[in-house]
């Protein structure tokens, strides 16, 4: 999908997850909401952080960085819910603080070392440089899961 | 949005049309089969395949323009009673409208008809008129072509042929006044054909003395000049054939024009005005007797709407838009309610006042929304009587399937999910509820079976029952089964209803033979479920050699639910209401261990399990001690009863209904979500599935969740 | 020309496709939903040409017609029956009850305009 030759604008929307950068492309965020209290779901795996309420639809919401597997940290104030849309979901992800807007051309992208990847495979779909500062950019699809997949 | 285009619109129009059609020939059926239909019921029949028919063969729908056409000619000969239609006839005329609805709906789905069965039922029909019917079908069935109708209302040129002339002779008689024809029309028409040379003949005009009003004495005489056959002169006429004398004959062509028309394309033209005076006057100007004004505008003021009943179709979406801003509404009434409660305001002050006003107002609003989508179940105890039928002839019983109550509204979304449950229930009512007819007979009961399904409201729920007049349920083969397949010990006793009830366990199957049937995987488990998912109860009763009644109980509406806010390991949580029986607080004399990690209440005599929620839910872990604690003594679906510890009962009312996505992450124990007061979202409880988790399968063994310090 | 056309039809279906011939042509189209409707909606217009359906509940096409040329002021007003069937004596029937014409269903749009130009102008 990444073709290293052309030179395609894109905008990335950057944040921090544990210390790391990483970015989503912008065209698949909704908004980005301050912190709030999730309603716990029952038995939910740990990066379940559970459901809010988002003008009145119930959005779930996930701890990108546990998703990620990550090592779990304490949530703060400058902690963001970015509302994501893939195919028909709508998903809140929370992440620990946004950091900036970049716009590259899919020639600043390069595809990943294998080993690099730290979520499992196809996570992480792209890598690129900033200031020397490395961005991950990630795969949605990889990390929403689309209605067809299993339910737990 | 795109232009609507009108023919798809007017085909979609048309299915429904055909929907309801297919409802009153289902209706007529019925009222013929049990005989307590009257005259105007043949007719009925008749003219809805006839209307399917007709609307079928607008849109080229040639399959079912062809098995409408002589499922028609069947029961016009009914209607003009040259056949009698005994119950074999009626059963095949209810095959015929099964097939007709299926024809319809593949129609509409562009889907495949499927031929090789309406064939069949056509050679059935055909049978039924005998030599006489198969004669007359063959004729109307090449004079009755479907056409696809195309809305190009240009008419096509046809290539000229060299100008021909004839000469035409035409005399009215009477009667073509009387059917509303009119003489200037046609010679217009003729005129528009070519060139005419009209030549009226008045020498039958009589003196006004002897001039009767009514008489026809014109005749005319046209010579015309034009690019067509006679056939087109002649279907000019088609309308007046027989009540005129004509005559066309063609002019040979050596015969020269009197003169050249052709420089001079309609020189009669200008005269073709002057032609109404002289027609003989029908016309309400030479009216003898007075006209009567006064009534007709007395009549005309009585609308002519005023008879049909008014009736708007809306896009579904738009209510489904209109239930959820209504949802909206709710839950921001009750949020403005909770800040102005907690505001300190007089409860007499104008704005608390106001806000009284504001709910009654919004709880108004939304129970006329919910009406909206409410539909009879009449369309659905239809398609029941179908699957009746079709399940009574795969097993060879006689049965009859008796509806009460079709006219009970229910949201449309929970009949459009009711069909598959109650579809299982009406095959297992005929296929193992009804005994075997010589097992019947042997009973002293009649031998046709009757199967009874009824609607209802009562105290704000819908109770749909499916009853038969059976053997009831043979308990002690249910509880042979159940503790040969391991569901249950074999030595534990049971009450009749915990034995009734293990049919409602997964994998369960009483027919020790499966039939083609319901031998099909799906269970009354799966039945269950698909009612609880619907926020319903399924109960059973049964008596033996009387019958099995299973009794559904549901909401009125998906949207809302009437429930129990609850506090457990701080979530607020809600339960539906309708599930919980009464509350109570743990002390030293309710509470038992019946052996260890195994609790249970006692509630008048009876021993019910306990489950601490926030432990079952996974919020918290046990705790030290339950004494004074709170709850909730429940009873799910199956009449299996639970007692649910939690920490603070909140409040009763009612909430908006809110999905959750479950493609994401299926919460055991949470039925859906509610938003409140606070913007805060609430998890509906599922207590059944909670027990069921909880117990595994009916057995009462809990997980050793409390330890009782006292 | 703007003609006023009164249809009568049970079928709803019909009554659309009517409509939706005859309109685009310039046609003014009421429309009743059976004869004893199309009486009281008689009452209260003065169409041009009537359509009428023959298979109608309460009141049928041949009842209809006879209603309509009972009414002094209907003697002459043409009426074009709407039938399935060409059958002669569906004809006969009709015309002795007054029909002026007939229309073959499924009719094609361009035949009905033409047929109710040649009856009523």
């Amino acid at each position: 999908m990444t073709d290293p030759k052309s030179s395609a604008p894109v905008e990335l929307l950057t944040f921090r997850l544990s210390d790391q950068e990483y970015s989503l492309d912008i065209m698949c965020v909704r908004e980005i909401r301050g912190w709030t209290r999730t309603t716990p779901l029952p038995h939910a795996p740990s990066y379940m952080k559970g459901v809010i309420n988002l003008r009145g639809t119930v959005l779930p919401v996930m701890d990108l960085a546990e998703r990620l597997g990550l090592p779990p940290r304490e949530h703060t104030d400058r902690n963001v819910i970015i509302v994501v849309k893939y195919e028909e979901t709508m998903t809140g992800l929370l992440v620990d603080a946004v950091s900036d807007i970049i716009a590259l051309t899919s020639a600043d992208l390069q595809p990943p070392p294998d080993a690099a990847s730290a979520g499992g495979p196809g996570v992480i779909k792209a890598l690129t440089l900033l200031d020397e500062r490395m961005i991950r950019v990630l795969e949605l699809s990889e990390i929403v899961p689309t209605p067809q997949s299993d339910a737990a | 949005m795109s232009a609507p285009d009108p023919m798809a619109e007017i085909r979609a129009s048309f299915f429904i049309e055909c929907e309801e059609l297919l409802e009153a020939l289902q209706d007529g059926l019925e009222a013929m089969a049990d005989d307590s239909g009257d005259l105007e019921t043949i007719n009925v029949v008749f003219r809805a395949v006839h209307s399917i028919k007709g609307g079928a063969g607008a849109f080229g729908l040639e399959g079912l323009v062809r098995f409408a056409h002589r499922y028609e000619t069947v029961l016009d000969a009914v209607r003009s009673n040259t056949l009698v239609a005994d119950g074999d006839a009626i059963k095949l005329f209810f095959r015929a409208a099964d097939h007709l609805s299926d024809l319809v709906r593949e129609s509409r789905d562009d889907g495949i008809l499927p031929e090789a069965e309406g064939n069949a039922i056509l050679t059935e029909l055909d049978a039924l008129l005998g030599d006489h019917g198969v004669a007359e079908e063959d004729e109307a069935e090449i004079e009755f072509q479907p056409l696809g109708l195309s809305l190009d209302l240009g008419l096509a040129d046809l290539p000229a042929p060299a100008p021909a002339r004839f000469t035409i002779h035409f005399a009215p008689e009477p009667e073509l006044y009387e059917t509303g024809n009119e003489p200037y029309m046609i010679l217009r028409a003729l005129a528009e054909l070519g060139s005419c040379e009209v030549t009226c003949l008045t020498d039958k005009v009589p003196q006004l003395t002897e001039f009767a009003p009514e008489a026809s004495y014109l005749k005319w005489t046209v010579v015309l000049t034009a690019d067509v056959q006679e056939a087109e002169i002649v279907s000019i006429f088609e309308f007046v054939d027989g009540l005129c004398a004509l005559t066309i004959a063609p002019i040979p062509s050596d015969v020269p024009a009197p003169q050249d028309v052709s420089n001079d394309p309609l020189p009669e033209l200008p005269e073709m005005p002057d032609l109404p005076d002289l027609t003989p006057p029908p016309a309400p100007a030479a009216e003898p007797e007075p006209a009567q004004p006064p009534a007709p505008a007395a009549k005309a003021k009585a609308t002519p709407q005023s008879a049909a009943k008014s009736v708007v179709r809306v896009d579904l979406d738009r209510i489904e838009r209109l239930v959820n801003l209504v949802g909206e509404l709710v839950i921001n009434q009750a949020m403005l309610s909770q800040s102005l409660e907690s505001s300190g305001l007089s409860p007499h002050s104008d704005a608390m006042n106001g806000l009284e006003e504001f709910q009654r107002l919004t709880r108004d609003i939304q129970d006329s929304v919910m009406m909206i989508r409410a539909q009879p179940v009449k369309s659905l105890f239809q398609r029941m009587s179908r699957i009746v039928r079709e399940c009574s002839a795969a097993v060879r019983k006689d049965v009859r399937l008796v509806t009460e109550g079709d006219t009970t509204e229910v949201d449309k979304t929970v009949i459009e999910r009711l069909s598959d449950p109650l579809t299982h229930m009406i095959r297992n009512a005929v296929d193992h509820g009804l005994e075997p007819t010589q097992n019947r007979l042997a009973a002293g009961k009649p031998e046709q079976g009757v199967v009874k399904l009824t609607a209802a409201h009562r105290s704000g729920r819908v109770i749909i029952e499916v009853s038969d007049d059976g053997g009831g349920i043979n308990r002690e083969k249910v509880k042979q089964i159940a503790t040969d397949k391991g569901l249950i010990a074999a030595d534990a006793s049971l009450t009749d209803t915990e034995i009734d009830n293990l049919l409602f366990l997964p994998g369960f199957s009483t027919a020790s033979e499966v039939s083609d049937l319901s031998g099909r995987g799906v269970g009354m488990d799966v039945v269950r479920n698909a009612i609880q998912a619907l926020g319903g109860r399924i109960t059973i009763t049964s008596t033996p050699g009387e019958g099995t009644t299973f009794s559904i109980s549901l909401p009125l509406t998906l949207a809302v639910l009437d429930g129990m806010v609850v506090q457990v390991a701080g979530e607020t949580m809600v339960l539906p209401l309708n599930l919980v029986i009464e509350t109570l607080t743990i002390d030293h004399s309710n509470l038992e261990q019946t052996r260890p990690g195994l609790n249970v209440v006692r509630v008048r005599g009876e021993f019910v399990s306990l489950f601490d929620l926030g432990v079952e839910l996974g919020y918290r872990s046990a705790q030290d001690s339950y004494l004074d604690a709170v709850v909730l003594l429940i009873a799910d679906e199956g009449g299996s009863r639970a007692a649910l510890i939690v920490d603070e009962i909140q409040d009763q009312r009612q909430v908006v209904i809110k999905g959750l996505d479950e493609s994401f992450y299926r919460a055991p124990g949470i039925a859906a979500a509610t938003i409140l007061g606070d913007g805060q979202i609430a998890l509906i409880l599922d207590p059944s599935d909670i027990i069921a988790q909880a117990q595994g399968s009916t057995l009462a063994i809990a997980p050793n969740l409390m330890e009782l310090t006292s | 020309m703007s003609l006023n056309i009164l249809a009568v039809d049970d079928s709803r279906t019909m009554r659309d496709m009517i409509r939706l011939a005859l309109e685009p042509a310039g046609f003014t189209v009421t429309t009743a939903d059976d004869g004893v409707h199309g009486v009281e909606v008689l009452s209260g217009i003065a169409p041009d040409a009537i359509i009428t359906d023959i298979n109608m509940p309460r009141m049928d096409g041949f009842g209809f017609i006879d209603a309509v040329r009972g009414q002094h002021k209907h003697r002459a007003t043409p009426i074009l029956v709407l039938t399935t069937e060409a059958a002669p004596e569906l004809k006969a029937r009709a015309r002795s009850a007054g029909a002026t014409g007939w229309i073959v269903k499924p009719f094609d749009p361009a035949k009905l305009i033409k047929a109710l130009q040649m009856v009523a102008g």
